[in-house]
């Protein structure tokens, strides 16, 4: 049992490293190579699973060549056309602009309620919920656009932020971990919304599968010009910046970040612990009903039942972003740009879309264990103490 | 057995804990480790019993070399080691804490607790620790919890027992009680060594006593060739001053009544019962006690923190009884929690904004909803300058400082502001000798201003030197309140010990008495009352 | 209490008098015929709602001791015959049907209750039971049909779960990463991945997601008791399994010598340090363990149940075992009890729809999840997790 920990009474400060690296190169570093890391090993899942490749490699003694070129040919001409199709021409970039849309305010949901020290695996819940009441404030109300647009999205906020409140208030009053009881509310909000699309108020006239009825006109999120992108994105960046303003500038956030990073000493410096949980949690499903709302009045005009896909990407953006906004911003427009270019990676490589899954999940895990990523790479830390462990049990 | 340590060095990333440190432990003796926090006494051990390397030296068993690479090692060349924190787990029983790890088993591994019971009945007869094998360690009392734990050692026939700190949680009476189970194993042929801050204890339990300052032996020596005044002086390296320089007080109107409190812990159990006091003005209330006497969750009932299940409290005249600590705050209360890092501080927080803990939503740290940072930084540094808190820069990670300066942030914090009341619980544990006299300054100046002060320690030293009056807790209740003019060591002790003052002096007689004679009418005396 | 009161009303006056319940008994091929058991429907559940009643006054005087489980067993059960009496007046309902169906659906909500077990016992929180589970599922079925064995697809199955098992573990103890995060990693990659590769390979080659079921084993003699019978020894290899694993771990934790380690090292690991314990180790072997019983649950729905493989097939059950953890408080037997209760509320679905009872599927589908928060936030007892739970343990 060795130790290089000393005893608490004789710490002193940290000296200052003797090779200093900038902050921001380090922060950037990480990331950067978890990325490659996941795409390497991404590459590698992409060639087990292509039959001709793996005849190839079965016949690797009488052919090395083969093997690997034809190896190296798929994993190029797949990543290739998952560029292309993300940044290729100016549809490619609007596609990834419009698929970042609601990973930028989904990420934001799960960033946010992190730094509340929260845990929220109830994104597509809080879309849906979300979505629920925008979508009804849509196809209802017979409104100038001018006010109908704004109401459609402030009912979309209000119906994510009530979801989201629910398992705040629970975590609040009764101490029940966020964590199960978000994703057991992402199901209930499931059966909810297939259960409205069954009920007339909600369900297309003349159709009997469930279908919604599509939001009007003036609903709608305006799109620029020709391209599919609309001005989601634009809410998307303004939302991303009201909430760092609000994280880093005002009293709400710094009470966010307290009682974040140490419920205890919060309280006793006076903050109200249960009252905060409340309301990260209300802003985190407002920022998930608002991704839903985006894609509603952007880009599908009406529901069907089915998660959206977005919830568990956006823990992955959360942190891969560091929870900070901007961070989060950057971390979807990525996402963004493997999901707009997958599907012109399934035409041209032949290569199935849920590859982009099993990337994002790569990064994630590299990510989160800097350490490892350390490892494989040979990077010296920059200080004995980085990890930020967050770890809480089921009964805190 | 013998035990030396020849040469111990012992080197952490930029602190030596230990250096060249020699100690000789003889067969059947009581050697004590005297020395102040952070002297390095329990490092040493620790390295004794092998949970740290030595960086230099060696350790001999019995004038064998020996090496540790971990407390295996150690309990296999019978070093026993009682922690000050407890190793036990909680919701086990007694057998189950003594056998873990050595375990007796019949076929297929399932254990065979009724072995491993009978062995520790055995035990338990033989050195006089009485325990019951089947109770559950989180429902028993803590002097009994340690008996547990020196049983483990026994159990796994330690001849050398290593002692960290024993009576820093028990009450007077437990601690007469070690000192019989000391003795005991002493004829038994086992050697105690003694870890200790305690100067009293020390001259009454040791053969020898060696005295360790920063990490290095500073003399050897036996309690009849010296006293207390000159162990001091070689533990803290100076002449001490263990008084601290106050004007009389000057008392004014009532600031804190307390009256009836009742609060549960949380395991709901009833630890203040019917606890009342008050605190004018310009006065320092310490209130005294061995920790776990109810004194954490008489504070926690006061400040906000802790519901109150009956009585009052009132400041000013003001019912604030179960008000939130915000609302407290105010009001102009002010609380050093006991707790620093946990309760006091956000570590992860540079100092600046763990100074506006509690501000942060007044101006000028704020407006509306919007942060000032410049009022917030020009506060921040002159706080920093103005309390002493050395450190470079205002954003530094609070869990970058060292105790006592982290303490100074929290003093700062709560210092800063015209309080009419300050609670402060355990304000200088685990501090070096400097902050502590600098606190100490700081709590009387407070008091001088005009502000009532409520001080609760387990350090009998403190409470003598603060307290303008002062009460002591035993069992959930206030068993007693002296002047200071009136209150002595002696007094004190018998009061934390659960005596009434108007006992006589002698402690055997008291101890007769103690069933009959309580000073608090709330309080009952069944047996049940020990349970804690 | 509120059980009996919420019975009385519902079931009680909810059904005229004079109405009959019919319950039938016989199985499949049982030897023994009984007839069906009928029941005045009114009559019998005033008579089980005036039992819950009076269980629910013994508790709140006498205060949750000891028994509270078991009354809480009866109170449920009490109250799930007269919901069961009502929703079959005037109708009848293959009783013995329902509690097999009830029993199977279990079975992967067991496993997957005691692989969190074992993990959380020894300290180390795991929410990636849903991603094991369908991982195994995965390849249970592309090794069965593949090497044209079940017994080969289970073990590898079983084996993948160890391996993601070991993810789990090295992720969470060696790189020190947050034991939620990592856990949603391996969700992720395990969904990804999955859909991925069943894309690619099973949508393709159909003959690679045939693997066949394990066949009922029916034992001799007790498989002729009535209703218990059928009910417990016909089944397939899994089940028996299952039961072996509650008792076997019951035991093993509580009774032998590695299970007192363990639980030392879910409560106190400092303390275990100390005695030697190696804490580490005694975690890695705990979640790989945890690991394979997920793995095993996960197989059972290829192998055991359906025969093929769907895309997340396991539907967030993974989620549900973790509820029938913490449901019946860390403790093998408790956790097999709430699966059952979980397990009743899946097959209730079904059962209900045939007897036309005027409840929207969707909210019988949602049942269990809202039982699941209501476990979670307290409302039925509190519950201690081990005391270690989540914590990292650095060693010193």
């Amino acid at each position: 049992m060795k130790t290089d920990a000393p005893p608490e009474e004789q710490q002193r400060i940290e000296p200052p490293s003797r090779k200093s690296r900038p902050l921001l190169v380090d922060a950037l570093i990480i990331p950067l190579l978890a990325l490659f890391s996941a795409l390497v090993v991404g590459g590698l899942v992409m060639i087990f699973a292509d039959s001709e490749v793996a005849r190839a490699w079965a016949s690797f003694g009488r052919n090395p060549g083969n093997a690997i070129s034809m190896s190296w040919d798929l994993v190029s001409s797949a990543y290739g056309a998952l560029f292309d199709g993300a940044f290729g021409n100016p549809t490619a970039i609007s596609e990834t602009l419009l698929s970042s849309t609601p990973l930028i305010l989904a990420g934001l949901s799960v960033a946010l309620a992190f730094r509340a020290g929260l845990f929220n695996i109830g994104a597509e819940g809080q879309m849906i919920a979300g979505m629920l009441a925008a979508s009804w404030v849509g196809f209802t109300l017979d409104l100038p656009a001018v006010i109908h647009l704004p109401l459609t999205l402030l009912a979309g906020f209000a119906g994510g932020a009530f979801w989201g409140s629910i398992a705040g208030f629970l975590k609040a009053r009764t101490g029940a971990h966020e964590v199960i009881t978000t994703i057991m509310l992402n199901f209930i909000a499931l059966n909810f919304l297939t259960f409205f699309l069954k009920t007339p108020i909600y369900q297309r006239p003349g159709r009997s599968d469930p279908l919604s009825k599509e939001v009007a006109e003036t609903a709608r999120l305006p799109s620029f010009g020709d391209y599919r992108v609309n001005w989601g994105i634009v809410l998307a960046l303004v939302m991303a910046f009201v909430i760092w303003y609000l994280i880093f500038r005002t009293t709400i956030g710094f009470r966010f970040r307290a009682v974040g990073a140490n419920p205890k000493a919060a309280a006793y410096a006076g903050m109200g612990v249960a009252g905060t949980y409340i309301m990260a949690m209300a802003f985190a499903g407002g920022l998930s009903g608002l991704a839903g709302t985006a894609n509603l009045v952007g880009v599908v005009y009406s529901m069907s039942p089915g998660f959206l896909g977005y919830g568990f990407d956006a823990i992955a953006l959360a942190l891969l972003g560091r929870t900070h906004p901007l961070g989060v911003v950057l971390a979807a427009l990525l996402f963004g740009a493997l999901r707009a270019g997958a599907l012109q990676m399934q035409g041209v490589a032949g290569v199935g879309t849920d590859i982009i899954v099993v990337i994002q999940a790569l990064i994630i895990m590299f990510v989160a264990a800097p350490a490892l990523v350390r490892e494989i790479y040979r990077i010296r830390a920059r200080s004995a103490i980085e990890t930020d462990a967050i770890t809480k049990s089921w009964a805190s | 057995m013998k035990i030396e340590l020849k040469g111990i060095t012992k080197r952490f990333p930029g602190v030596i804990a230990n250096k060249d440190v020699n100690l000789t432990v003889n067969d059947g003796e009581v050697h004590a480790l005297l020395g102040e926090n952070g002297a390095g006494k329990s490092t040493l051990m620790n390295v004794l019993y092998g949970l740290y390397e030595p960086t230099e030296g060696e350790i001999l068993v019995d004038d064998k070399p020996v090496t540790f690479k971990s407390p295996g090692d150690a309990i296999a060349a019978a070093i026993g080691m009682v922690h000050q924190h407890f190793m036990l787990v909680p919701v086990f029983t007694v057998t189950e804490n003594v056998m873990l790890g050595v375990e007796p088993t019949q076929n297929l591994g399932l254990l065979d607790t009724s072995q491993a019971r009978a062995h520790l009945v055995e035990l338990s007869e033989k050195f006089g620790l009485n325990v019951n094998p089947d109770a559950t360690v989180e429902d028993l009392p803590v002097g009994v919890q340690q008996r547990v734990e020196i049983l483990k050692a026994l159990y796994r026939r330690a001849d050398c027992l290593i002692l960290d700190e024993p009576t820093a949680v028990l009450t007077p009476d437990e601690i007469d009680d070690l000192i019989e189970v000391v003795e005991t194993l002493k004829e038994s042929g086992v050697s105690i060594i003694f870890i200790s801050h305690k100067l009293k204890e020390v001259m009454t339990i040791a053969d020898r006593i060696t005295v360790l300052r920063r990490g290095e032996v500073v003399g050897s020596t036996t309690p009849e060739e010296t006293n207390e005044q000159q162990l001091a002086e070689m533990m803290v390296g100076r002449s001490v001053q263990l008084t601290v320089d106050k004007e009389p007080a000057t008392p004014g109107d009532t600031v804190l009544e307390v009256s009836g409190l009742e609060v549960l812990d949380d395991r709901m159990q009833r630890s203040v019962r019917g606890v009342g006091f008050e605190v004018r003005s310009g006065e320092i209330l310490a209130i005294a006690g061995v920790q776990g006497n109810g004194q954490t969750e008489l504070i926690e009932g006061i400040t906000g923190m802790r519901a109150v299940e009956a009585g009052t409290v009132r400041l000013n005249g003001k019912d604030v009884t179960g008000s939130s600590p915000k609302h407290l705050f105010g009001l102009g209360m002010a609380h050093v929690p006991e707790d620093r890092q946990e309760d006091g501080l956000v570590s992860s927080f540079p100092i600046k904004d763990n100074l506006i803990l509690n501000t942060y939503e007044n101006s000028p740290f704020s407006k509306g909803l919007v942060m000032n940072r410049e009022a917030i930084n020009s506060s921040a540094e002159k706080l920093v300058e103005e309390f002493d808190v050395r450190t470079p820069s205002i954003d530094v990670k609070a869990s970058a400082l060292s105790g006592g300066n982290q303490q100074k942030v929290i003093v700062a914090r709560e210092f800063s502001h015209a309080n009419k009341l300050l609670i402060a619980s355990q304000p200088t544990r685990g501090l070096d000798v400097g902050s502590i006299q600098y606190i100490h300054g700081q709590i009387v100046a407070k008091r001088n201003e005009g502000t009532a002060v409520v001080i609760v320690s387990s350090e009998l030293d403190e409470i003598l030197a603060l307290g303008d009056r002062i009460a002591v807790m035993y069992d959930g209740s206030i068993i007693g309140v002296l002047d200071r003019s009136e209150a002595t060591r002696e007094k004190c002790g018998l009061l934390m010990a659960g005596l009434s003052v108007d006992d006589s002096a002698t402690s055997d007689s008291a101890t007769a008495e103690s069933e009959t004679s309580e000073s608090q009418p709330a309080s009952s005396t069944d047996a049940g009352r020990r349970e804690r | 209490m509120a059980l009996g009161f919420a019975a009385a009303w519902w079931f009680g006056f909810g059904s005229e008098s004079g109405l009959d319940s019919t319950f039938g008994l016989n199985g499949r091929g049982s030897e023994i015929e009984l007839a069906p058991l009928t029941l005045p429907s009114r009559e019998t559940s005033l008579l089980l709602a005036a039992i819950c009643v009076f269980l629910g006054a013994i508790q709140l005087t006498r205060g949750f001791g000891k028994k509270a489980n078991l009354i809480l067993g009866l109170v449920v059960g009490c109250f799930i015959f007269a919901f069961l009496i009502w929703a079959a007046r005037d109708d009848s309902l293959n009783l013995l049907g329902m509690l097999q169906s009830t029993l199977l659906r279990s079975v992967p909500i067991t496993l997957g209750a005691l692989a969190g077990l074992l993990c959380e016992r020894s300290g180390v929180i795991n929410i990636a039971i849903e991603g094991m589970m369908l991982t195994a599922a995965f390849t249970g079925a592309i090794v069965g049909s593949a090497a044209g064995s079940t017994t080969v697809g289970l073990l590898l199955a079983v084996g993948a779960g160890a391996l993601l098992g070991a993810l789990l573990a090295v992720l969470s103890i060696r790189y020190r990463v947050d034991q939620i995060v990592g856990g949603t990693v391996i969700n992720i990659l395990a969904l990804g991945l999955t859909s991925f590769l069943s894309a690619q390979i099973l949508a393709r080659y159909q003959n690679l997601n045939s693997p066949g079921r394990f066949r009922v084993i029916e034992i001799p003699l007790l498989s002729d008791i009535p209703i218990i019978g059928p009910l417990l020894f016909a089944n397939n290899l899994f089940i028996y399994l299952m039961f072996i694993l509650v008792i076997g771990i019951n035991v093993a934790l509580f009774r032998s010598r590695w299970g007192l380690r363990v639980r030392a090292v879910g409560e106190h690991p400092k303390a275990a340090d100390t005695v030697g314990i190696n804490v580490l180790r005694v975690r890695y072997r705990n979640v790989i363990l945890g690991g394979m019983t997920a793995g095993l649950a996960g197989a059972y729905f290829t192998l055991g149940s359906v025969g093929r493989f769907d895309e997340n097939m396991t539907g967030g059950r993974g989620f549900i075992a973790l509820a029938a953890m913490i449901f019946g408080r860390w403790n093998p037997i408790g956790a097999f009890g709430a699966a059952l209760v979980f397990g009743f509320a899946d097959s209730l679905q079904n059962k209900l729809a045939i007897l036309q009872v005027p409840i929207a599927s969707e909210f019988l589908l949602m049942a269990p999840y809202i039982a699941t928060i209501l476990v979670v936030a307290g409302v039925v007892g509190r519950a201690r997790p081990p005391a270690a739970d989540g914590q990292l343990y650095i060693k010193e």
